[in-house]
């Protein structure tokens, strides 16, 4: 991966007296998908407008290829945004909303006109020209807003939850669309939601934050497979959270039995938290398994199901293919390498 | 269904009587007066009469004064509705109930109060003798008729106007700085093209009671300067010429009705894309 193309340093934000943003700081390098995720008020759209030159940051500077450009108005600034809600112009049909920015830049008639129809090309919806956004479908007028902001050629796109308002599949039409445009426009693209499985699926590079401030930073893998807390274990996917202490390097015990696990570097006897993802938990027979339970409930959600095993005080979520009936003791079964250990957070 | 349909009709009738009371029989009546001649016969005279060279020349004064008053309402309001609707203007409750309060007074006190602030020995002499300016005459004069309407129609340009610029969506504006449009562009191709209805109804409320007043001409004018609504009033009051009066009514409701539709048109025109 490229260079640093925007470094944020030391950004502090608070709208009253609220504090959204303390002391953040990141960096973007070129040619990165990365996705600012988090529940809604955690501060990554407030991140994205001071990117993008709509908010100022009360502190800290905002670094472009090494030049801050906290000062520099939005229109000033060679980035260009995808609301949330497409605010395409109303009173302007398809090829005046996409010819905006071409229009404000000068350009000749013709540079215009074979620009829009290549950017409409590339959202998929050429002769779209002469309709106006109010007889568009949201997809199709989200797809407007990014020819609109594509067109311009900017080095960096925002993206401000811009799937949030269409439906399940029209959305994940819509993820590998722009992660399909990401790799042919090669430009860096900034991309804010609260939808974890949005960010696992389109993302290089994902930063987890709550509160104003980062959990963690890694590429999806990492992110679903190693959560750094209890925090991004929670918000990426289904986890079984439970206590646990320390042994020594690699022994771990929880729910009153000893695991084997990869992890060190703890002090002896520490109390951690121990996520296990629900579909790393293997059913077995009541004899072979590390813990026994009872199955609880069974839920059915399509590609599997899900169960609740009721082991000791602690209610394991089990994902698994096959059915186990409601009531049954089972055995559970556990890798060292699905066991994460994390240090206790507060 | 049919039911439905019953219920809108019973719903219907007070707005329907309504109508009917106060609308559409003084308008029938009017037409009858303005129609006939004096002995209830069927006649174009009154209209005939009206095409004469003093007469038109009224009329197109009072159509000029209103559209001077409506282009400076325009000009001044369309600044103070903006900043009603923008977010830098702090004490915004304030200018709203400044720009409403006059309006709580009635129309005649408040044209009243302007005759005591501005006649020969009003306040604005007197504060002007005492520093030893020479009297000015304020009133009887076209300015001062032109002002008079401003002054009482201004409020139904501000309303409509701000009403509009504030229901733009702000993501609209901010996508088009997003885009590089400084304020200029943002103003010139987002906010006025998007606020025409408004400056429409805005234009509306002001031209309309402009061309037809009497009472503003009247005060402030001094008697001097003749619209067509102070014809109107005395062919009504004290000429006792009511075909005459009604038929001038009928005439000025045409020209209102048809600059009207010109604005509207030239409106509908203006959304073909400014370069």
């Amino acid at each position: 991966m490229g260079n640093h193309i925007i470094d944020l340093q030391g950004i502090c934000k608070s709208f009253g007296d609220t504090k959204v943003l303390k002391d953040f700081n990141l960096y973007i390098r070129e040619n990165e998908f990365i996705t600012l995720l988090g529940p809604s008020g955690c501060g990554k759209t407030t991140i994205l407008r001071i990117i993008g030159g709509f908010e100022q940051p009360d502190e800290g500077r905002v670094l472009y290829r090494g030049e801050d450009i906290v000062n520099v108005p939005p229109n000033k600034r060679n980035f260009n945004t995808v609301f949330q809600k497409y605010s395409l112009f109303p009173h302007m049909n398809i090829f005046e909303n996409v010819a905006f920015g071409l229009r404000i830049q000068k350009m000749q008639e013709s540079e215009i006109r074979k620009k829009v129809m290549h950017a409409l090309e590339i959202v998929n919806l050429p002769g779209f020209e002469k309709r106006y956004p109010d007889s568009l479908s949201g997809g199709q007028q989200q797809r407007i807003a990014i020819a609109r902001a594509i067109v311009c050629e900017p080095e960096v796109l925002l993206f401000d939850e811009p799937l949030g308002a269409l439906d399940l599949k029209l959305r994940q039409g819509m993820q590998h669309e722009l992660k399909k445009l990401r790799e042919e426009l090669g430009i860096t693209f900034i991309y804010v939601t609260h939808d974890q499985e949005e960010a696992l699926t389109m993302s290089d590079t994902i930063v987890v934050m709550s509160n104003g401030e980062i959990q963690q930073i890694g590429n999806p893998v990492d992110i679903y497979n190693e959560p750094q807390n209890r925090f991004v274990a929670r918000f990426i996917g289904e986890s079984n959270i439970v206590d646990g202490i320390m042994h020594e390097d690699f022994r771990v015990r929880f729910s009153e039995h000893e695991f084997t696990c990869v992890d060190g570097g703890f002090a002896k006897e520490e109390e951690v938290d121990v996520v296990i993802r629900p579909e790393d938990i293997k059913i077995v027979s009541p004899e072979d398994g590390m813990l026994r339970g009872v199955v609880k409930n069974v839920y059915f959600k399509g590609v599997h199901y899900e169960m609740v095993v009721s082991s000791g005080n602690t209610d394991w979520l089990v994902q698994s293919t096959l059915m186990e009936e409601k009531g049954k003791t089972v055995g559970l079964s556990i890798y060292p390498n699905d066991i994460h250990i994390m240090k206790k957070c507060n | 269904m049919k039911k439905n349909n019953l219920l809108r009709a019973v719903a219907l009738f007070p707005f329907l009587i309504w109508i009917i009371l106060l609308i559409v029989v003084p308008v029938i009546l009017i037409a009858y007066y303005g129609l006939t001649n004096a002995d209830g016969v069927f006649s174009l005279d009154n209209f005939r009469q009206f095409f004469q060279p003093n007469y038109l020349r009224v009329f197109g004064r009072s159509l000029y004064l209103a559209l001077l008053a409506t282009v400076i309402c325009l000009l001044v309001g369309y600044p103070i509705a903006m900043i009603l609707a923008g977010n830098t203007f702090k004490r915004k409750t304030l200018l709203v109930v400044l720009l409403i309060a006059p309006m709580w007074m009635n129309f005649l006190l408040r044209t009243y109060a302007w005759l005591t602030l501005l006649e020969g020995n009003g306040v604005f002499n007197t504060i002007l003798q005492s520093l030893g300016l020479p009297k000015q005459a304020f009133l009887g004069n076209v300015n001062a008729v032109v002002f008079g309407m401003v002054y009482n129609f201004l409020p139904y340009m501000i309303f409509p106007i701000y009403t509009s610029i504030s229901k733009i969506p702000k993501n609209i504006i901010e996508a088009a700085k997003d885009l590089g449009g400084g304020n200029v562009i943002c103003f010139f191709r987002i906010i006025l093209p998007l606020s025409v209805p408004g400056i429409l109804s805005g234009v509306t409320m002001v031209f309309v009671p402009g061309v037809t007043t009497f009472v503003i001409s009247q005060f402030l004018g001094s008697g001097k300067i003749t619209l067509i609504g102070d014809i109107i009033e005395q062919q009504f009051m004290h000429a006792g010429n009511w075909g005459f009066g009604a038929a001038i009514s009928i005439i000025v409701m045409i020209a209102v009705v048809l600059c009207m539709w010109l604005v509207n048109r030239f409106s509908d025109d203006s959304e073909v894309i400014m370069p």
